[in-house]
């Protein structure tokens, strides 16, 4: 019933933005609305409101059609098989950024949790590290990648970016671990002590397990985190065969095939949600560590 | 009570035992001057008001902080060595169970981390649910306890590795009074059976004198005993003993050791 419900509002709520688009395409302007334009001189002026011409806005069932067009005319295969390709590629890649961030982001955790000392040296770096716009970052991965490959290990490109994505994911699990480690109430630490229990077995029968209710939706935002900085990353260091150069490259020809680089679009968005489904299916198994104490 | 053995070191010894916290400014002197014995299967109650130092004292019998001055032994040992070896088990006024593992698993605890094999917990385990009257609730997860259930299973982990000495800090301070007194009951049989020692931090008075060969009334600021009273109640501890008069004679008098302190209490300022 409960479950029913969540469904329903689900698509309820994806009905409302369909609507939200073809209301706004049946009755916005077609050239949209322009405050301050210098007749003659194209692009002045600040639009307000966007343009609704089937150019810039095409209607959702020629976005639906066009995926089972062939991708690029001729005897391509349809798009949708395209999208599927690239956005599989994707999630691997995005995959492997997850695992590299989630070790990374557990390590510096357990690092900054063990000793308050390299909290404090750590934890700043942490959070500016997340303040680097990641199309700065990316080149210079891409080029240290080269650099690797060119000195004899192989190196290939996609594993770059794997790095690139990890670079978002390991913050939110790195944040998460501090947090999830550090929750045990004293009580529980004391009887630990009291057990004349060291380190490693507190961290397991303690410390780890009380931590599956921080790290759950850590490791969640790690997917969402490593699928978005798959795709920026494809995009700027300029791969081929994902979803993120798909968008840019149907784009480009988006005034020709206005309805093309939707179809990576909702690739690139279905992707996000494998992602963070699969991670939600981790919760699952670690349901008895998500229980709490009732209170006396 | 068991019988101690002559030859056997007494539970805890204190002599001149003090505590002080480094503060922002100066420190503080959360206990001084503690002399105390307590015999092999005595029960000792700790009682005065808040900041009187009772669960400092506990804590640092329990190796849970280290005193400042005087020597403090737990049956002959450091307090240290007494924890390593296992020489007591602790309960707070939290239960404090790992809420992700069942009844079983949180009695099994402290057997799990020191290696005694599944056979081996599960039989203990079996009998110390018993012991505690848990034994068809073994699979349960905390949440589905009432507190006074809780409270069972942590005296139960408490006891899971037979300690000569049991240290306890307001243990039914969160609960009603109805579970209260039943589980205070079930204490004292509990102590008797298994004929350890008891230190038992309380607020409560009609508690102290109940369950215990010995109250020690303590005063605040700074932390310190002030007077120990015997209660000589003799033999097992029932609802005849609540409603006898000597009970109420032992309740008025450390009612008296504990207004009687010089200092005013730290609830009345």
């Amino acid at each position: 019933m409960k479950r029913a419900a969540a469904v329903g509002w689900g698509v309820l709520g994806l009905l409302l933005v369909a609507g939200a688009w073809e209301l706004y395409k049946a009755v916005g302007p077609v050239d949209g609305f322009t405050v301050g334009a210098v007749d003659g001189e194209t692009g002045s002026g600040v639009m307000l409101l966007p343009r609704t011409n089937d150019r810039s806005m095409p209607h959702l069932w020629d976005m639906g059609a066009r995926l089972f067009e062939a991708t690029s005319g001729g005897s391509t295969p349809p798009l949708w098989i395209t999208v599927v390709q690239a956005a599989g590629f994707t999630l691997g890649v995005a995959a492997v950024g997850w695992v590299i961030g989630v070790l990374v982001g557990l390590l510096l955790g357990l690092v900054m949790q063990r000793w308050r000392i390299a909290e404090w040296g750590i934890l700043p770096w942490v959070v500016v590290s997340q303040t680097v716009p990641l199309i700065a970052f990316a080149p210079v991965v891409n080029a240290i990648g080269n650099q690797i490959d060119r000195g004899g290990v192989d190196w290939p490109q996609w594993a770059s970016v794997a790095v690139i994505a990890s670079y978002l994911a390991f913050f939110p699990v790195a944040i998460g671990a501090l947090r999830g480690l550090g929750s045990p109430d004293a009580i529980h630490v004391d009887l630990m002590r009291s057990y004349a229990a060291g380190y490693w077995k507190t961290l397991f029968r303690l410390r780890l397990p009380a931590a599956v209710p921080h790290l759950l939706p850590a490791l969640r935002l790690a997917a969402a985190n490593a699928v978005v900085g798959a795709v920026v990353a494809e995009v700027s260091i300029g791969m081929r065969g994902g979803i993120g150069r798909m968008i840019i490259q149907l784009a480009g020809q988006g005034s020709s095939d206005p309805s093309a680089p939707w179809g990576p679009t909702f690739g690139a968005i279905a992707l996000g949600l494998v992602a963070a489904g699969s991670v939600a299916l981790l919760g699952v198994g670690l349901k008895t560590y998500r229980r709490g104490e009732a209170t006396a | 009570m068991t019988p101690t053995p002559e030859d056997s070191a007494p539970a805890v010894r204190a002599s001149g035992v003090g505590k002080t916290f480094a503060v922002t400014r100066g420190e503080v002197v959360a206990l001084t001057g503690v002399e105390l014995e307590v015999r092999a299967g005595e029960f000792v109650s700790l009682i005065g008001p808040s900041g009187c130092g009772k669960s400092t004292l506990l804590r640092l019998i329990a190796d849970l902080d280290e005193s400042s001055i005087g020597t403090l032994e737990v049956f002959g040992k450091t307090p240290r060595q007494a924890r390593l070896d296992q020489d007591y088990g602790i309960a707070f006024q939290q239960a404090g169970l790992l809420p992700w593992r069942d009844v079983a698993a949180n009695i099994a605890l402290p057997l799990e981390l020191h290696g005694v094999d599944a056979a081996g917990r599960k039989a203990r385990v079996a009998e110390l649910a018993e012991l505690v009257g848990l034994t068809d609730f073994v699979d349960r997860y905390p949440d589905q306890l009432s507190g006074g259930m809780q409270q069972r299973v942590a005296i139960a982990r408490a006891l899971a590795e037979r300690p000569r000495l049991l240290l306890m800090d307001e243990p039914f301070g969160a609960l009603d009074e109805m579970t209260r007194e039943y589980l205070q009951g079930e204490l004292a049989r509990i102590a008797a059976e298994t004929g350890a020692a008891v230190v038992f931090v309380t607020h409560s008075i009609p508690e102290a004198v109940f369950l215990s060969d010995r109250v020690v009334v303590m005063s605040p600021r700074p932390g310190r005993i002030t007077d120990v009273i015997a209660t000589g109640f003799d033999g097992p501890r029932g609802d005849a003993l609540r409603e006898s008069p000597e009970y109420f004679a032992k309740v008025t008098e450390v009612r008296e050791a504990l207004h009687g302190a010089p200092v005013e209490r730290a609830n009345e300022r």
